[in-house]
């Protein structure tokens, strides 16, 4: 019944239009980001590179595909959220305000399947928005700006990866920047649970995003002992791929805080939709 | 509870907060009855309905269908019901079809393609398969809700307020739609609704609710055959029959309703008597018609 009902979440998904709102949304950022760094990419490296240019000398194609699919990623996953909460956020909410969730919750299907189902629709939805984000930024990029060395500016200074030690660490870093969209996606769906309209959980979700984004930005002594568990602290966790070396630990640590995130907001998901009366 | 009882519901209670929505609702209803849920709004229906459906989880007493407790089987027990509560709500951005699909997939029950189709030809909406239900009538979609309704074909189907917001024809319709469920296919129904005269006409039993309690239950026949009647008479001289009414029939309530309609409430073995009294007195008696008498019924019951 689980996979019957995954299965009907699946066509549900792409019947709304609100579903290719996403995908559609993040082509054209993409697009608006491909274009400028083609129409005008030279000036904004030389920008970047400039407190450099009196200690090292640049050669070769460094405004690359890899470099674009960097900023890309960097500029994009903050934005990314709200194209998923759009979506997930409405799972099971917009099944109350339509008034669909009183025939869903009087079949042969248990309350906790009926959720399940949706949590699966959800991470296969932000599965395909990641790839998709992916596919758009690694490979579009590279086949517009070709390939080369990736150049990167982190805290610790300037990191140079040569071109053939780069795809691993794009896959990975998608990993982890999927499992912290899941967790966005997650979050959305156990505020749907709680709530009767399409929008609140959007809105809220969104809302948290902020709220522990300003927490975990504000050099506040108060806030520190927080901050470790904060999921927003671990949204960025895909940069540590491009440190050399990269620091395992402090990504594993990420891994594990953002699954314990999943796994408390899918049991508190369960704990309310199984305890709710449905009066709508 | 014997093989032929289909629900038994026992002492059920349900709070929402301080407020008592159902305080002691017990009820019984049989194989092949269409059992009709009566109630003034506010009574208690719909949240005992959606107790028997898991809608809602009751804090006091117990649901049996098909002997089963429904809390243990839950699942087993929703595979055998069908339920249409208050209005039937559907996916607005798919087809009929792909609607039913999506509730067939989780019903319990393995449902072709062949078999929706003739379910949508069966409620008269054939033709309007492939359509957007976010273009359908109200009627439309009550009639979807009904194959929806029978798609797994269940032993029980519960309507609540199945004629909300339809029109004469679609009133009728639905009507017989539930006498064919239940001449054609021995199905079990339970309808809730305001229509009183769709009661009447349709149930064979019933209970009334009211303030969360079930006052009273039973056949729909029995009930009303014992309690006094009501008979519209049409004559040719009112004023006449009132006297002989007022002289033969003391404890008759005679009502002038028109220069030649009267209504006169007797008990039921007075009604031949009545016939004859006119006759003898010289009276023509051109027509002499029971009235519909469940809603003097349910507004004694209610009121007591």
């Amino acid at each position: 019944m689980l996979l019957k009902n995954t299965y009907n979440e699946f066509v549900k998904i792409l019947a709304k239009p609100r579903s290719y709102l996403g995908i559609g949304a993040l082509t054209l950022l993409i697009s608006v980001i491909l274009f400028a760094m083609k129409a005008d990419g030279k000036s904004f490296i030389s920008f970047v590179t400039a407190s450099f240019e009196q200690t090292l000398s640049f050669n070769g194609n460094i405004l690359n595909g890899n470099l674009i699919a960097f900023i890309i990623l960097q500029m994009l996953i903050v934005h990314i959220p709200l194209l998923v909460s759009l979506v997930t956020g409405d799972l099971i909410s917009g099944e109350a305000a339509m008034g669909t969730i009183r025939m869903l919750a009087t079949k042969p299907i248990s309350r906790t399947q009926i959720v399940l189902s949706k949590f699966i629709a959800g991470a296969v939805y932000t599965l395909i928005l990641t790839i998709w984000l992916g596919f758009l930024a690694l490979v579009v990029g590279k086949w517009l700006f070709g390939s080369g060395d990736l150049i990167v500016l982190n805290s610790d200074g300037l990191v140079i990866l040569k071109e053939q030690d780069i795809l691993w660490r794009y896959g990975c870093s998608f990993a982890v920047a999927y499992l912290a969209l899941l967790t966005i996606s997650t979050l959305s769906i156990c505020l749907s649970a709680f709530a009767e309209n399409s929008i609140g959980p959007i809105v809220t979700t969104m809302s948290i995003i902020i709220l522990f984004t300003i927490i975990g930005s504000l050099d506040v002594s108060v806030f520190d002992s927080i901050k470790p568990f904060l999921f927003t602290t671990h949204m960025a966790s895909w940069r540590s791929f491009f440190e050399d070396p990269v620091p395992w630990s402090t990504i594993w640590n990420s891994v594990l805080i953002l699954l314990a995130h999943n796994v408390i907001l899918i049991s508190i998901a369960l704990y309310k939709f199984n305890k709710k009366d449905i009066t709508s | 509870m014997n093989e032929t009882e289909i629900i038994k519901v026992e002492h059920l209670a349900k709070n929402f907060g301080s407020f008592q929505a159902v305080k002691d609702v017990s009820f019984t209803v049989n194989r092949g009855d269409v059992f009709g849920f009566l109630g003034p709004n506010g009574a208690g229906k719909s949240t005992t309905i959606r107790c028997m459906l898991s809608l809602i989880q009751a804090n006091h007493g117990s649901i049996q269908l098909f002997g089963k407790d429904l809390h243990k089987h839950r699942n087993e027990i929703l595979a055998r019901v069908g339920s249409i509560i208050e209005k039937p709500d559907f996916y607005r951005y798919l087809s009929a079809e792909k609607n039913l699909e999506i509730f067939a997939r989780i019903s319990g029950k393995d449902v072709s393609k062949k078999e929706i189709a003739g379910m949508l030809d069966f409620v008269g909406l054939n033709g309007r398969n492939k359509d957007k239900v976010s273009g359908f009538s109200h009627g439309m979609k009550q009639r979807l809700g009904i194959a929806q309704t029978l798609l797994h074909q269940p032993d029980l189907i519960v309507l609540d307020e199945p004629t909300t917001g339809l029109d004469p024809q679609g009133i009728v319709e639905i009507r017989n739609l539930i006498l064919r469920l239940k001449t054609e296919q021995n199905k079990t129904v339970i309808l809730s609704s305001h229509q009183l005269s769709e009661i009447e006409l349709i149930s064979n039993r019933m209970v009334i609710i009211n303030k969360g309690q079930s006052i009273i239950e039973g056949d729909v026949k029995e009930l009303l055959n014992a309690q006094e009647m009501v008979v519209q008479l049409e004559v040719n001289d009112v004023e006449k029959s009132m006297k002989v009414i007022e002289s033969s029939f003391p404890q008759a309530l005679a009502k002038n309703i028109n220069e030649r309609i009267i209504e006169v409430q007797l008990e039921k073995q007075q009604v031949p008597s009545l016939n004859q009294h006119m006759v003898q007195a010289g009276i023509e008696v051109h027509a002499m018609e029971p009235k519909r008498k469940l809603e003097d019924f349910f507004m004694k019951i209610i009121q007591s």
